[in-house]
């Protein structure tokens, strides 16, 4: 792509500057935002508008960039597979190490991941010089500049990271623009905008992360921005309670992380540097058993933060936080974390899980059972926004279905359209809780509301579309790709046979539809339920919903398959074109020893098929409420339905809405274990063993004293000292009568004395 | 003036709070304000010449003492007064000459009951001059002196100006790490004497160790008081008991200070006296100190969870948190003991500045039983905010200090010196990287229980809860800056300590096991 | 022969002297009584002196009476402030030293 000498475009070196806008309009709002015209409104929608005109230029510059090169010769193939540059001499880096070992890969070059670093800190000495100055008595510590080596902050630009970079920016300049009409007036209003560009900040600082700490930090900050802004409304316990459960359960999955990346670090010979992970799993520096522990302990993060079974459970609490907020954390960006971790390590995950030539492996099934079991909870939700939540958790599961079945482009696709008509959804889904005044139970407030809110409705039917999979909106194009990645489907091939994953996932698209279609007829269809009169929302509101329900109609358009384009006679060049973007090729082509990765290839039955899945269960649920609409045009649910009637539904129903009693053995069982009894039981021995112990040595040592002083220091010692004063006090009792204050008995004892001595004197000399 | 420091530098920075006591001795009790800016005065004094000194340290060569003095003192048992500074000592230097002057100004108007700003800020002095000589002294027996200088201050600040159950707070606290000092010292006796009754310089007593033939059993046995001495003072789990009470019932202040570096002085004694001199005994250590850190981690965190007040839970805290401190250090490498100074730094920030907030707190709801708070947030946001976010650096965020003194350890312990067992470290990491969980449920469970919610029914309407006055502005915000701004730059703190832990390291690795 | 008679005298008169310190009550009896010791004291040292052909006694005997002078001055001094404060010169009445 790039010669050596070539200068790497100036975007991709100062691609740092779309995070750091964001950052500071946070210290903007938060310092200055209650004194601004628009209470700081204004400084966030700025930034990220700048932020996404970088990431426009950025993703831009990337595709010519390819484009240019599947132009061109192939002669880049003997180029560099990594473009490092050193950022950390100044304003303009541009010295360039290209590391020379992209040879013998099959196509080249083409997207090699651009790296520019600046060092961190230093830590330890490095490994080398701890051998040197083994072998030779020469200290090494003596000399100073033995700092240790660096450990780097910087960025790393390649298809995947100009992708997420450009949904962030979009669709939080959206969901900002949403936010000014949505939360005006709110009692936040200025920490809330804050917070959004806080977290922007921080997704894309993790977006661009080119080491894997650099990774946890922005893992951990996005979390903490998810925190603060589910529990936006912190004065109602329920809101903060969610907050909490949101954090306390990613902590859970960072455990992961943090081994995860820990093992990794060791066994890249001490490197964070994503890169060089991922070369070193793919050329088997790393041996597989290692790996796969790695990528184990990860999808323990991935579970947490993308709402993986069995630690989904935060997600639909999280939807405590503000409409906008779940847009854009909670279905666009934040919650897809996991999925671009995976991506971003996809050589370690691949390797470790031994992903080709393979039937079935923890990631597949996790997806699978995730995108099944989070469909099915979403039919027995009351509340918009929870149905949503359940949706991404179903969808998430998909992503990571594909990943495991190892079609990472349709994983990655499916993120892509996903962020646009999820988003799309849950900001339709505010838009109608606006208009009937901040509730989102479906049953109870709506109904009917397509007369009174014609764009959000249409918008909302279009994201719905996208996300059931009908043709031609975004989602048909990605879940197609995802269900011909698991290679089960007969012609398509693939990095296996993933059977289960494969019936998981048609199972899925069937029941997405369904559940949809409930959504739509609850909310804009039959007779409205609430109190007072609906209406259409501001242009704040429907011109985001308009650009995300376009985006929601056109992405899909871009991966198509090139069979699809050669049958509709369009120029071949539009065929896969988003594959050629983001997957990754030079040095992170998993072109691996023995287990290569290759593409499925589309099959126009299994489209057929799916799409028939779904239409058919779309049209059976709307045929459901058509008889009820019959029977009662406010009714939501039969008087007297199956669940009620027949013990086996009735238990499954039960089942669901309990939420597979998982909330109950976390938050009853496990949290309440360890808050109460286990707690108390190490309070306990703290009070009553340990500081026994040492109040009994103290007692002890007192009871010791005390008999010491009995029997020792007051009989002996002190009785001696006593008996001493005593006699003296005595013989001064008596003597002291001699003293009567007479002066003639004075005077009488003095002669009588002389006498005496006198006498003495006079008999004994 | 470089020619100033290198010969009575330190000596000024370590006495200068003592002449600031001298001065004050001489003022009378009544004139209270000259007192405050007397004591103030001289803190400042001492900290100017630190940074001076900072200033002209050169930070390539930061394994070397630099700026030492080695005087005779006492020659019957060839104690010197030996001096210096280095990478080690340095951050936790600047860390209480930064600490004082912000606890002498928060002392400006919270001076606690019963009064007499005279005393205590002469106490708060005294402490300082034995803190900062403890960080300074490359002499056991000079070492010994001004570890146990700071005992007494706190013990009068303690049984006089703190809580309820003062008497017996101050009695255990000051009996407890007495009893370890003492087997300290009769392991730094036993040192003397089996190396030859030669010298007390640390350097020196490694040489000679490192050159003799001392059996390792006597390694150990030394290394074992030593090891009570220091361990107490960190605390360690079973000997953490005298912590709790003691930060409960004494003044802000005092638990500022105690936390902030006070416990330092233990893990300080570990990488600077114990693991340099005796490093073979420290390998036979090292599991089970590890085995002690990752119980106090998780011990520390359940303790936490079951508190009720919540100065109690802080103090809790700091159990589980040394923990990862001495989880680095058992690990014997250069990352687990760059990790440990770190997280001792880091620690001292953000932990003393929870006890602020919690003296703070206390002096407006006159209570700390956590369920009769809620709603900061709404009362005094400000402080609602300091405290979400130091809550949020105590539990290991990154881009705030804790991260970094937390993470590293984590990962230093997936693999220890060599001669150490990989397997139990990594069981050791998985332990304390569970332990983070732990962390963030009670740290997150204060701040909403404390700072969420709406406000009881009691405090409503109570005149005497509002927001942060200029004085705590003053004491807080340094430290708040600092929180952040080592979260972003570890560089600060790595890049100094990175030479001397990595010669600690090199001196265990170096034994070839 | 010579010297025995003064002795005789003296001792009588110092007897008189003791018993008049020892019995009588009266302050300024008292006093008069320590005179007479002072005066026997007085002719032995003249007596002494004599017999030895010493002039030694009989200045010590000068020396005596000066002392006794300043003596009996303050004496009376005391007696006579005894006497204004207690309306009394009883010396039995006076004892304040009693331990």
């Amino acid at each position: 792509m790039f010669g050596a000498e070539e200068t790497i475009p100036w975007i991709f070196e100062n691609v740092w500057l779309v995070p750091a806008l964001p950052a500071a309009s946070f210290l903007v709002i938060l310092f200055f935002g209650k004194r601004l015209p628009y209470k700081g409104a204004e400084v966030g929608i700025a930034a990220v508008g700048a932020a996404f005109v970088l990431a426009l230029i950025a993703t831009f510059t990337w595709i010519g960039d390819i484009d240019n090169a599947e132009g061109g010769d192939e002669s880049h193939s003997e180029e560099a597979a990594v473009l490092r540059v050193d950022g950390s001499d100044g304003a303009l880096p541009v010295v360039l190490t290209a590391e020379e070992e992209g040879d013998g890969h099959g196509g080249g070059p083409r997207g090699a991941p651009i790296v520019t670093d600046v060092e961190w800190f230093g830590i330890g000495t490095d490994a080398n010089q701890v051998t040197l100055g083994a072998e030779d008595s020469v200290a090494t510590e003596s000399d100073g500049a033995s700092s240790g080596f660096g450990i780097s902050i910087g960025t790393l630009v390649d298809g995947q990271s100009v992708m997420l970079l450009f949904v962030v920016t979009l669709v939080s300049l959206l969901v900002h623009v949403f936010s000014t009409d949505y939360v005006h007036g709110d009692r936040r209003y200025t920490h809330y905008f804050a917070f959004l560009s806080l977290f922007t900040s921080a997704m894309l600082f993790m977006v661009l992360s080119s080491s894997t700490l650099q990774l946890i930090v922005g893992w951990e900050l996005v979390g903490v921005c998810s925190f603060a802004l589910i529990g936006h409304w912190w004065e109602e316990k329920p809101n903060s309670d969610a907050a909490l459960k949101a954090f306390l359960t990613n902590r859970v999955g960072d455990v992961g992380l943090m081994v995860g990346m820990i093992i990794l670090y060791f066994a890249a010979d001490r490197s964070f540097d994503i890169v060089t992970i991922n070369e070193m799993a793919v050329s088997g520096e790393i041996p597989t058993g290692t790996l796969t522990i790695a990528a184990l302990c990860l999808m323990a993060a991935v579970m947490s933060k993308s709402g993986q079974f069995i630690l989904h459970t935060w997600l639909p609490d999280a939807m405590a936080g503000p409409t906008p907020v779940s847009a854009l954390i909670h279905a666009a960006t934040m919650v897809v974390a996991g999925v671009y971790m995976i991506g971003r390590l996809y050589p370690v995950f691949f390797e470790g899980f031994a992903i080709a030539g393979s039937s079935l492996n923890a990631m597949a099934f996790i997806g699978g059972l995730t995108t099944v079991g989070g469909g099915a909870l979403a039919f027995v939700q009351r509340d918009i926004k929870k149905v949503l939540a359940y949706s991404t958790v179903s969808q998430l599961g998909y992503m990571v279905l594909a990943l495991g079945v190892g079609a990472y482009t349709a994983g990655m696709f499916h993120l892509f359209t996903h962020a646009f008509f999820k988003a799309c959804l849950f900001l339709g889904a505010g838009s109608v809780s606006h208009a009937c005044h901040h509730s989102f139970d479906m049953k109870a407030d709506m109904g009917g509301l397509r007369k009174h809110m014609p764009i959000t409705f249409w918008t909302f039917i279009i994201g719905t579309g996208a996300l059931a999979g009908i043709p031609p909106l975004a989602g048909f194009w990605s879940k197609d790709e995802i269900l011909v990645g698991a290679g089960v489907f007969p012609g398509t091939g693939g990095n296996g046979t993933y059977t289960i994953p494969f019936i998981f996932g048609m199972m899925t698209a069937a029941m997405t539809a369904a559940y949809m279609t409930r959504v739509i007829w609850l909310t804009f269809f039959g007779d409205y339920r609430g109190h007072e009169k609906p209406h259409e929302s501001g242009p704040r509101i429907t011109v985001p919903l308009i650009i995300l329900a376009s985006m929601a109609v056109v992405v899909g358009f871009l991966n198509m398959p090139s069979g699809f384009v050669k049958a509709l006679r369009l120029p071949e060049g539009w065929a896969h074109r988003f594959e050629d973007w983001v997957e990754p090729e030079g040095v992170a082509s998993f072109v691996g020893e023995e287990n290569d990765f290759t593409h499925a290839k589309p099959s126009l039955a299994l489209a057929i098929i799916a799409t028939g899945l779904g239409i058919t269960a779309g049209l059976a649920v709307w045929q459901y409420y058509q008889r009820l609409y019959r029977i009662d045009p406010k009714a939501t649910e039969y008087p007297n339905g199956i669940a009620s009637r027949n013990a086996v539904v009735g238990a499954g129903h039960r089942l669901l809405v309990e939420k597979y009693y998982l909330d109950h053995l976390y938050t009853g069982i496990i949290a309440g274990a360890t808050k109460g009894p286990v707690a108390r039981l190490a309070n306990w021995i703290n009070q009553n063993v340990l500081d026994g112990i040492v109040n009994t040595a103290g007692r002890l040592s007192v009871g010791a004293g005390q008999l010491v002083y009995r029997f020792f220091d007051q009989a002996v010692v002190d009785g001696a000292v006593n008996a001493s004063g005593r006699t003296a006090a005595s013989s001064g009792g008596i003597l002291r009568r001699i003293q009567s204050g007479q002066v003639r008995e004075y005077a009488t004892l003095m002669f009588g004395a002389a006498a005496v001595l006198a006498a003495i004197f006079i008999f004994a000399v | 003036m470089q020619e100033f420091l290198d010969t009575w530098g330190i000596t000024a920075m370590v006495f200068l709070p003592l002449v600031g006591v001298a001065l004050m001795m001489a003022v009378p009790q009544k004139e209270e304000s000259l007192q405050r800016w007397l004591a103030l005065a001289a803190s400042i004094g001492s900290a100017v010449v630190g940074v001076l000194m900072l200033w002209n340290f050169d930070y390539d060569d930061s394994g070397t003492m630099q700026f030492a003095v080695d005087h005779r003192w006492i020659e019957v048992i060839t104690a010197r007064y030996a001096v210096g500074i280095d990478g080690m000592s340095l951050p936790l230097l600047a860390l209480t000459l930064l600490v004082v002057p912000l606890v002498l100004i928060y002392s400006w108007n919270h001076i606690p009951a019963p009064g007499n700003a005279k005393a205590f800020l002469i106490l708060i002095l005294v402490l300082h001059t034995g803190m900062l000589g403890t960080f300074v002294a490359r002499d056991l027996v000079l070492f010994f002196v001004f570890f146990e200088v700071v005992l007494l201050p706190m013990y009068f600040m303690i049984g006089v100006w703190g809580g309820e159950q003062r008497l017996y707070a101050a009695i255990k606290f000051f009996l407890y790490t007495l009893f370890g000092s003492a087997l300290m010292l009769v392991s730094f006796l036993a040192l003397f004497r089996v190396t030859g009754s030669e010298t007390f310089n640390i350097v020196g007593l490694a040489e000679r160790v490192a050159e003799g033939d001392i059996s390792l059993t006597t390694q150990v046995l030394i290394f074992g008081g030593m090891f009570m001495g220091f361990g107490i003072k960190v605390p360690m789990f079973p000997f953490h008991t005298w912590l709790p009470d003691a930060h409960t019932q004494a003044p802000t202040q005092g638990s500022v200070l105690l936390a902030a570096v006070l416990l330092k002085l233990g893990t300080y004694g570990f990488i600077r006296i114990a693991i340099p001199i005796l490093p073979e005994a420290a390998l036979e250590w090292a599991p089970w100190i590890g085995l002690l850190a990752v119980i106090g981690i998780i011990y520390g965190a359940l303790g936490c969870l079951a508190q009720t007040d919540m100065k109690r839970l802080i103090a809790f805290s700091s159990v589980a948190h040394m923990g990862y401190v001495m989880l680095g250090i058992a690990t014997l490498t250069d990352f687990g003991i760059n990790a440990a100074i770190f997280g001792m730094v880091a620690h001292g920030l953000i932990t003393g500045m929870l006890f602020f907030i919690a003296g703070s707190v206390k002096e407006r709801y006159h209570t700390l039983e956590i369920k009769r708070l809620g709603g900061l947030l709404i009362q005094a946001p400000r402080m609602g905010w300091i405290l979400g976010i130091t809550t949020m650096a105590s539990l290991g965020l990154p881009g705030l200090a804790g991260f970094w003194g937390e993470f590293p350890a984590i990962l230093a312990s997936y693999d220890p010196a060599p001669g150490l067992s990989d397997t139990l470290f990594r069981v050791y990491m998985v332990v304390a990287a569970i332990g983070t969980v732990l962390a963030a449920a009670y740290l997150l469970w204060l701040l909403q229980r404390t700072a969420f919610g709406t406000p009881s029914e009691e405090f409503v309407d109570d005149p005497e809860v509002h927001d942060m006055v200029f004085t705590e502005w003053l004491a807080w915000a340094p430290m708040l800056v600092l929180i952040v701004v080592l979260g972003f730059l570890p560089s600060l703190i790595f890049d100094v300590t990175n030479t001397p832990a990595s010669m600690v390291g090199d001196a265990v690795n170096a034994l070839g096991r | 022969m010579f010297l025995n008679q003064f002795l005789f005298l003296a001792a009588a008169l110092f007897c008189i002297g003791i018993y008049g310190v020892l019995v009588r009550k009266n302050g300024v009896l008292v006093l008069m009584s320590i005179e007479l010791i002072l005066n026997a004291v007085n002719i032995n040292l003249v007596a002494f002196g004599a017999y030895r052909g010493d002039i030694g006694g009989q200045v010590f005997a000068l020396f005596v009476i000066a002392v006794a002078a300043a003596e009996v001055g303050v004496g009376l001094a005391i007696v006579l402030l005894i006497y204004r404060n207690r309306r009394s010169i009883d010396v039995a009445e006076a004892n304040l030293l009693k331990g």
